[in-house]
């Protein structure tokens, strides 16, 4: 904890808010940073670190927010699964709350007597599937390169344990795909409606893939790339560190996070994902729409623990709530507050799409940190 | 009744068992044997179904809850024990003094005796040592898989004394917020014992009547003290957001004036948790007026329950009703009611 707790010394945040000030001081166009992931938002969200920024820099929330990010497409197909018989679906919990197309959760199913578990590890699935092997018990696997190895795992111990009961419906997406995806779209190459000066990197999932997969962006599309840690001070370091990038007219990829992550990554995890799963052809991203070989699939060898094999599953078309501004949220289009379901018809309590279920989520974060911001006000005062 | 009627209860390997709540013999033997015993005084021993008292001067108060924690035993306390203090503390807020209790219990079929016993011994002692009784009470039993061993509703009756007007409706822009102790102790011990959470902390419940803070804290205050509160489930957050609603103005408070214990904050860090979100059993956050605010607080650190309190904001005008926080790292953020449920079954 004393480790934690050295990354959010307000002290040192007055010092890097006024060194940031100095240096940004000349600047007429302003600098424009977008953190990529939701453990960032939170963090900016829940220290208020913009009141430490001057009005010249300004954070844009991006897609990295797993939950976000799932089309709803999937959800449906996961509901329709969980409601054969005989099937238990195993999940996190942020997942079960996230409305499908006909505005039915996982959690709406699961009351309906859909067999739904929340669980905390990919572990815990394989040990329902042992407790009761006359289910079939499907593991709902999401997340960015930080969740995949517990997934590879998972699959690699059922196969051990022979089990013919456990399935794993697979999620997993790839943040550089994403990355590419944003600054390729035609929201920032041609109508110029975002314009991007840099990215804070990943903390977690740079732990993984390591600070190696970010150099072609930074060559390629002229912008700055930061790996940052979790923690406010990382976050603080890291905008100095890009508005320096900026001042000086480089583009690299420089690591914040160095106690944390490496060039190459984490070797042992990158070999464990990589023998069980494979690149899919293309996947739908809420919000960027369907990004090539972005998101991974159980590979052949494993094909017995694909629940879309062993169940037939293919996605319908879905429909998302109209009105819900996600997709444009998540691209860094719009903020939360220009969206008219924030705050009346979608709360916390009532979400009408992802990213106000995910705490991680851009609108979850500003209806829980920052709506005492929104003007004119937006809550009832009865 | 004779022994002879009734053989003893097999208390170390004995179960419930339908029978135990069928107003039957061995209801009556569970009653007599287990209950009675544990909280012994002339209203039970009377036998009624009801309990008769007399009330001095004052307005009386009333309260009731349901405890459905698990598990039934966690570091610092157990059901029975929060059973009491949960009630007695809600009495309390209102500037009252605990009188009588009633306890009403709902048991699981196979549920073991041994086990029922230690509850309800530690409910009785817990009564005892805060000045009440438990003057009635129920048994049903459900079958098995109806319930989860054991639930306890308890209700009861405290008497505020003339001229005292703690209530919600007093609380004023100006006032300041008086923090007990220390957040999130008890959510933490409970979560410690989950089975599907298990981690090291020495970390117990602060599970605790509250009545003899309370009443230091209106002896120092009087008519300054315009509302108090117990931050259970829901925590901290929950408190002042219910409590700005109530009162219609905002809240603004400074989180490095808020306790918390370094075991808490890192339990809390590893599970995702907001400290300000997780429930306590035995603290309070008062609301006095500012001129009264010091002397209150000196009489709340002179008690061994207020030892750490502390001054951690202000009610301010706001027609929004927002809580607002001052982060330890300098900059401004709301502070929300928790979305959902953080962790079920806490009390």
């Amino acid at each position: 904890m004393k480790h934690t707790l050295e990354y959010r010394d307000g002290r040192i945040a007055r010092q890097l808010a006024a060194r940031i000030a100095a240096e940004t001081a000349g600047d007429g166009a302003g600098y424009r940073f977008m953190e990529f992931c939701g453990g960032h938002t939170h963090a900016i969200s829940r220290y208020g670190l913009e009141d430490l920024l001057p009005p010249s820099v300004r954070l844009i929330h991006g897609p990295g927010c797993p939950v976000c990010v799932l089309p709803v497409a999937r959800i449906d197909t996961a509901i329709r699964l969980v409601e054969r018989s005989g099937i238990t679906l195993c999940t996190y919990g942020d997942l079960m709350r996230v409305p499908g197309s006909r505005g039915v959760s996982l959690l709406r199913a699961k009351a309906g007597g859909a067999d739904v578990r929340m669980i905390y590890s990919a572990l815990d699935a394989i040990a329902t599937a042992r407790a009761e092997p006359q289910r079939q018990v499907v593991l709902f696997a999401i997340g960015f390169e930080t969740t995949t190895p517990p997934t590879a795992l998972a699959v690699r111990l059922a196969a051990e344990l022979g089990l013919k009961n456990f399935t794993v419906f697979c999620n997993h997406v790839l943040t550089p795909a994403a990355i590419q995806n944003i600054l390729e779209s035609p929201d920032l190459r041609e109508f110029g409606r975002v314009r991007l000066d840099g990215f804070i990197g990943p903390a977690h999932v740079s732990t993984v893939i390591g600070s190696e997969p970010y150099t072609f962006f930074a060559e390629e599309f002229a912008k700055p790339v930061v790996i940052a840690g979790f923690e406010p001070l990382d976050v603080l370091q890291a905008v100095l560190m890009l508005i320096r990038q900026v001042n000086d007219g480089r583009h690299e990829v420089e690591n914040q996070y160095g106690r944390a992550v490496r060039l190459e990554g984490n070797e042992g995890a990158k070999r464990d994902v990589a023998q069980v799963f494979e690149l899919r052809k293309t996947f739908e991203w809420r919000g960027l729409g369907q990004v090539p070989y972005s998101a991974l699939r159980l590979k052949e060898r494993y094909g017995e623990f694909d629940a879309e094999r062993r169940f037939a599953l293919s996605d319908a078309p879905a429909r998302e709530v109209p009105g819900c501004q996600c997709g444009a949220v998540l691209r860094g289009v719009k903020t939360p507050l220009d969206c008219r379901l924030f705050g009346t018809a979608c709360t916390p309590e009532t979400p009408m799409g992802s990213c106000m279920v995910s705490p991680e989520g851009a609108c979850s974060a500003y209806w829980t940190y920052k709506r005492f911001r929104a003007s004119p006000p937006r809550e009832t005062a009865a | 009744m004779s022994r002879r009627v009734f053989p003893a209860l097999d208390l170390r390997a004995g179960r419930v068992d339908l029978s135990h709540g069928a107003g039957g013999r061995a209801m009556a033997q569970l009653i007599g044997q287990l209950f009675h015993p544990a909280f012994d005084n002339e209203w039970l021993r009377r036998g009624n179904d009801q309990a008769a008292f007399d009330v001095d001067g004052g307005r009386m108060v009333m309260t009731t809850d349901g405890y459905v924690i698990s598990p039934l035993f966690f570091p610092g306390g157990d059901i029975g024990s929060l059973a009491v203090h949960g009630t007695i503390n809600d009495i309390a807020m209102a500037g009252a003094s605990p009188r009588y209790l009633s306890a009403s219990f709902i048991l699981e079929e196979g549920f073991p005796l041994a086990e029922l016993e230690r509850i309800v011994r530690s409910m009785g002692e817990a009564a005892r040592a805060a000045g009440t009784v438990v003057v009635t009470g129920d048994t049903k039993v459900v079958e098995r898989g109806k319930a989860d061993g054991v639930f306890i509703c308890t209700t009861g009756i405290g008497v505020v004394p003339q001229g005292i007007e703690i209530s919600v409706e007093r609380v004023r822009p100006g006032d300041q917020i008086i923090l007990s102790g220390s957040l999130g102790d008890h959510g933490v011990a409970v979560m410690s014992r989950r089975h599907d959470l298990q981690f090291e902390t020495d970390i117990v419940s602060d599970s605790a009547p509250l009545h003899e803070l309370v009443r230091d804290i209106v002896a120092a205050g009087g008519p300054a003290v315009h509302a108090m509160r117990d931050p259970t489930r829901g925590g901290l957050a929950a408190t002042l957001n219910e409590i700005a609603q109530q009162a219609g103005a905002g809240m603004r408070i400074r989180e490095a004036a808020i306790p918390v214990k370094p075991a808490v904050a890192a339990a809390c860090e590893l599970l995702g948790l907001d400290p300000l979100c997780v429930a306590n059993e035995g603290k309070l956050v008062a609301f006095v007026a500012r001129a009264a605010a010091a002397g209150v607080l000196g009489a709340m650190r002179a008690h061994p329950l207020g030892q750490d309190a502390a001054i951690i904001g202000e009610v301010v005008a706001d027609a929004q009703r927002f809580v607002q926080m001052t982060t330890d790292f300098g900059g401004e953020r709301m502070v929300d009611w928790l979305a959902g449920e953080q962790l079920p079954r806490i009390c």
